[in-house]
C-alpha cells in the first residue's frame, strides 16, 4: 500500500497564531486589492472597464517595438501591447471602443506590407455592458458566500458556516491578492475561476468538518484543541490527495491551454493550494478559537 | 450474482450506451455514422469561441422610438387643433415632452381638446402661454418594449438575408439584443449590414425654398439639407441634396408591408401599405400636399422622393418612378426592413476561426496529458482500486458529454476547462471512499464490510463537498454570460455525473468483485 503520508500527529493548532497571522496578511491585501479594482487602478480587463483588444497572429516575429511605435504614431493613446512567443501573437490594447479594432487591423496592414498575419480575435466592450458586470460579478460572489454559509450551517452548525465562509472568502482574497501583486489582468474568467475555487475549496474544509463533527459525537471529553488537531491529523492524507488530483489536470492545463485559459487555470491552481492550507490553518482553528473564546457548547445535536 | 448487483450493472450500461448513442455523432467519428443515428440526435453545438464567429450586444435607442412617436402625435394634434378652428395654437415635441403654445385666454380650451384628443398624454408643467405634456410611462414603455420587438424581427430577418448558418438573435435585459454569428468570416459586412437597416421616416421637400442659398449655408429654419446617395451609369457615387422640413411626419414603425409591384403602365414601381393609425396619418399627409414630393429617409440618407399625385386613403400606396426592377427591389428592401428605433454596438466579440480550431486542439492536449497523470497517479497510488477510480473516470466522461448532447448545450472555451476540472475533482470521491476503506481495513476489517462501511461513512462527506460547489456553479450560471456558462454548465454536470459514477459506478465493480471472489486482501 503507497501512502504519502503515513500516521501523523502534527500539532496543526499549535501553529494557530502564526497561520491566523499569515492568513490575516493575505485578507486584507486581498481587501485591498478588491478595493484598488473598485477603484479602477488594478489592472482590470476590457469587459469591466470597456475598450478594445485585438490579438493578431503574425506569420513572422514581429518585434512588440516596431508594432508600438505604429501605434504611437497613429495616435492611438494608452494601448498596452503583450507578446505571446507562441505563434508569434500580439495582443493589443485600446480603451476605446468603438469601430477602432477595424482601424487598428487596417494600420497594421498597412504599415506592415511584407509582414502577413491573422486577426486571431477581436472585442469591442462599451462601458455600460462593463459596469453591468462587474455588478454581476459582485452579486455572484456574494450570494455564493450566503449559500454556502446557509449550506454548511445546515448540514453542520452556524459556527461551522461562518467558518467555513471565512476560509473561503480567505481564499478567494489570497488568489486575488497574488493577481494583484503579479499586475495579472482581472477580467471576467478570472472572477469566474475565483468563484469556482470558492466552491471547490469549501471541499478539504467539509472532509476536515465531517471529521471534526465525527470524532466530536464519539468522545465527548476531549479537550477541543487536541479534538481538532487529531482529526485533522486523521484526514492528512485525503486532504492533500484530493487537492493533488486537481492540481495534476490543472498543471498541463496553465502550460498547454492556450493563453486564454492560462490565466484562468492559474488562479485555480492558486486556489486549490491556498484552500488546502486554509481548510487546515484557518477553518479548523477558527473553530477552536471561537469555542475557546465564547466558552459555548461547539455541537449541540446529538 | 446477485439481482441488486445486476440491476445496477445494467442501469451502467444503459447510461452508457444512451450516452455514446448522444454524443457520438458530436464528435468527428460522427460522420462517418449512419444517417438514421446522427440525423436524430442533436448535436453538442461548439461556442463562438470555439468556431469563430461574432457575438454582438446592440443597445437599441429606445428613447428615439418614443420621440418619433411624439413626433407623430404633435403633429397629428396641430392638424386636429387647425381643423377644429383653434387658431393661434402650436405643438411640438420637446427632448420627450409635447410643448403647446397658445394665446393666454385659450389655456382651458387647449387643455381640454389636448385631454380629449391624447388620452396618453399628461398634464406635466405650465408656464405663461405654454403647457408641458409628458406621455404616461406605460405608454412610454409600451413604445419602447415594441422598438426593441421590432428591433428584433428585423435584424433576424436582416441576418438571414445576409446568409449566416445558424444565427442566433436574443434579448438580454430591457433593451439589449445579442446577436450572435457563427463562423462569419466577414463579420464587418455583417455589422455593417445590420447597422444600415435603421429609422424610416417620411419628410416632405421644400422645393419653395432656395437649394443654393441653403447649401450655401442659410438653411431656413425648419428645414434641413439630406442627401440622397444613388450610383450613377458610371459607376460614380452620386450625391444629391434636398431640401427637407426637419418635421418626421410618419415612421416606418407604421408600415406594414411593402413589395415590388407593376404600375399601370407596366413598369416596376413599389407598393407600401401601413397599419390603420399610419393609413389615417398618410392620407392626411397626401391630402395636404397634393403636388409635393415626399421624401423617404433611412437613416438620414434620402432613398426616394416621389410626387404625391393624389389623397391616398385606405393605407396602400404605390411608389412609381423610373425605377429598374433592381432599384424597385432594393427601395423595398429599405422599406420593409426600416428600423423604428437605432441601435449601438455596445460589446462585438468577433474570433477569428484559425483561434478557435487552435483552441479546442490546445484543450484536446491538455486534457489527455491531465486525465494520463491522474490515471497513472491511481493506480499507482491505489494499486488495483486505482482501476476502478479510472473506470470512474472513464464513465464520467461519456456521461458528462453524453449530457451535454441531450440538453443540447454548447461547447465553449471555459467549459472545456470545466470537463477537464472534473476529471480532477471527479477522483475525489473515490478517494474520499479509498481512504476510508483503508482506514477500515487498518481497524481489522475483512474487504467486504470494509468497503461497504467505507461506502456509507464517506457518502455524507462526498455528498457535501459536491453541493457546495454545485452552489457555486449555479451562481456562475444565473450571473454568467455567453463562454462563463458554458463553463458553469459542464462544471454542474460534471459535478452531478461524478456523484453517480461513484456512489453506483464503482461499487457495483467492488460488489462483482466481493461476491465472485473471496477476498482475503484488497488491492487499495
Amino acid at each position: 500500500m503507497l501512502q504519502i503520508l503515513h500516521k501523523t500527529n502534527i500539532d496543526f493548532m499549535g501553529w494557530k497564531n502564526v497561520s491566523f497571522a499569515v492568513s490575516a496578511v493575505m485578507i486584507a491585501l486581498g481587501l485591498f486589492a478588491l478595493v484598488q479594482v473598485g477603484r479602477g487602478k488594478a489592472n482590470l480587463g476590457i469587459d469591466f472597464v470597456g475598450g478594445t483588444t485585438v490579438q493578431l497572429s503574425f506569420k513572422d516575429r514581429l518585434p512588440i517595438d516596431e508594432a508600438r511605435a505604429v501605434l504611437d504614431k497613429a495616435g492611438f493613446q494608452g494601448s498596452t501591447l503583450q507578446e505571446f512567443t507562441e505563434g508569434n501573437k500580439i495582443l493589443i490594447r485600446l480603451r476605446e471602443h468603438e469601430g477602432v479594432a477595424d482601424k487598428v487591423v487596417a494600420l497594421f496592414r498597412q504599415a506592415f506590407p511584407g509582414r502577413p498575419f491573422e486577426v486571431d480575435s477581436t472585442t469591442e466592450i462599451g462601458p455600460t455592458i462593463g459596469s453591468d458586470l462587474q455588478w454581476d460579478a459582485l452579486r455572484a460572489i456574494i450570494f455564493s458566500i450566503i449559500a454556502i454559509i446557509i449550506y454548511i450551517a445546515f448540514r453542520f452548525e452556524f459556527k461551522f458556516g461562518v467558518a467555513a465562509a471565512v476560509a473561503t472568502v480567505h481564499d478567494v482574497c489570497a488568489v486575488l491578492a497574488v493577481f494583484y501583486l503579479m499586475n495579472k489582468e482581472i477580467n471576467l474568467l478570472i472572477v469566474t475561476a475565483l468563484l469556482t475555487l470558492a466552491g471547490y475549496s469549501l471541499t478539504d474544509t467539509v472532509v476536515v468538518f465531517d471529521r471534526i463533527r465525527e470524532n466530536l459525537k464519539r468522545a465527548k471529553r476531549e479537550p477541543l484543541p487536541q479534538l481538532v488537531n487529531a482529526s485533522i491529523n486523521e484526514v492528512l492524507s485525503r486532504t492533500i490527495i484530493t487537492s493533488l488530483t486537481v492540481v495534476l489536470v490543472l498543471v498541463p492545463l496553465v502550460m498547454f491551454g492556450g493563453e486564454v485559459l492560462h490565466d484562468f487555470s492559474l488562479a485555480l491552481l492558486f486556489g486549490v493550494i491556498v484552500g488546502t492550507y486554509s481548510s487546515i490553518f484557518v477553518a479548523s482553528p477558527l473553530l477552536v478559537a471561537w469555542h475557546v473564546r465564547t466558552g459555548g457548547q461547539l455541537i449541540r445535536k446529538k | 450474482m446477485k439481482t441488486s448487483i445486476q440491476w445496477r450493472l445494467g442501469l451502467i450500461l444503459l447510461s452508457v450506451v444512451v450516452a455514446l448513442a448522444l454524443f457520438l455523432p458530436s464528435t468527428p467519428a460522427g460522420d462517418r455514422l449512419p444517417e438514421w443515428w446522427k440525423g436524430n440526435v442533436s448535436k453538442i453545438a461548439l461556442g463562438l469561441d470555439l468556431r469563430g464567429g461574432s457575438h454582438l450586444v446592440m443597445q437599441v435607442e429606445t428613447d428615439k422610438a418614443v420621440e418619433a412617436s411624439l413626433d407623430n402625435i404633435a403633429a397629428d394634434l396641430q392638424t386636429t387643433a387647425a381643423s377644429q378652428k383653434l387658431e393661434g395654437v402650436t405643438f411640438a415635441r420637446s427632448g420627450q415632452t409635447i410643448v403647446a403654445k397658445f394665446p393666454e385666454a385659450m389655456e382651458d380650451q387647449v387643455a381640454d381638446f389636448v385631454k380629449k384628443t391624447y388620452a396618453v398624454l399628461e398634464y406635466k408643467s405650465r408656464a405663461k402661454g405654454e403647457m408641458t405634456y409628458a406621455p404616461k410611462a406605460q405608454w412610454a414603455n409600451g413604445i419602447k418594449e415594441d422598438s426593441v420587438r421590432q428591433a428584433k424581427e428585423r435584424t433576424e430577418r436582416r441576418i438571414n438575408k445576409f446568409g449566416v448558418a445558424e444565427p442566433n438573435v436574443y434579448k438580454q435585459g430591457v433593451d439589449q439584443l445579442v446577436i450572435q454569428l457563427p463562423g462569419i468570416k466577414n463579420p464587418q459586412e455583417a455589422i455593417s449590414f445590420i447597422k444600415t437597416a435603421g429609422r424610416l421616416e417620411f419628410k416632405l421637400v421644400d422645393t419653395e425654398s432656395d437649394l443654393g442659398k441653403a447649401l450655401a449655408g442659410k438653411v431656413p429654419e425648419g428645414r434641413e439639407i439630406l442627401y440622397g446617395e444613388g450610383v450613377g451609369e458610371s459607376g460614380k457615387i452620386n450625391r444629391q441634396p434636398y431640401l427637407l422640413y426637419s418635421q418626421t411626419l410618419l415612421t416606418g414603425d407604421r408600415l406594414k408591408e411593402a413589395k415590388v409591384g407593376i404600375d399601370e403602365y407596366g413598369k416596376p414601381s413599389v407598393s407600401i401599405t401601413f397599419d390603420a393609425d399610419g393609413a389615417k396619418i398618410f392620407e392626411r399627409i397626401t391630402g395636404e400636399n397634393v403636388g409635393r414630393q415626399l421624401a423617404i429617409v433611412l437613416d438620414g440618407v434620402v432613398h426616394s422622393a416621389p410626387r404625391i399625385k393624389d389623397r391616398i386613403s385606405g393605407g396602400s400606396a404605390q411608389i412609381t418612378g423610373n425605377f429598374t426592377h433592381d432599384e424597385a427591389a432594393r427601395l423595398a428592401i429599405v422599406l420593409r426592413e426600416s428600423l423604428p428605433a437605432p441601435m449601438k454596438i455596445v460589446q462585438n466579440v468577433t474570433i477569428g476561426p484559425s483561434l478557435g480550431q487552435d483552441s479546442i486542439n490546445k484543450g484536446v492536449h491538455a486534457a489527455l496529458v491531465g486525465g494520463l497523470v491522474v490515471v497513472v497517479f491511481m493506480v499507482v497510488y491505489y494499486g488495483l482500486s486505482g482501476l476502478i477510480a479510472d473506470y470512474a473516470i472513464v464513465l464520467n466522461l461519456v456521461l458528462l458529454l453524453g449530457a451535454m448532447a441531450v440538453l443540447n448545450a454548447t461547447l465553449t472555451l471555459p467549459g472545456i476547462a470545466g470537463i477537464i476540472l472534473t476529471i480532477g475533482m471527479g477522483v475525489d470521491s473515490n478517494v474520499l471512499m479509498f481512504e476510508r476503506i483503508r482506514e477500515e481495513i487498518r481497524a481489522g476489517k475483512p474487504p467486504r464490510p470494509a468497503v461497504d462501511s467505507g461506502y456509507d461513512k464517506a457518502f455524507l462527506t462526498i455528498l457535501d463537498s459536491h453541493v457546495t460547489t454545485l452552489i457555486t456553479a449555479a451562481m456562475l450560471f444565473m450571473f454568467g454570460t455567453g463562454p462563463i456558462k458554458g463553463f458553469a454548465v459542464s462544471l454542474s454536470l460534471g459535478i452531478i455525473i461524478n456523484l453517480y459514477s461513484a456512489l453506483v459506478g464503482t461499487k457495483v465493480i467492488f460488489d462483482i468483485i466481493n461476491t465472485k471472489w473471496k477476498l482475503e486482501k484488497l488491492s487499495i
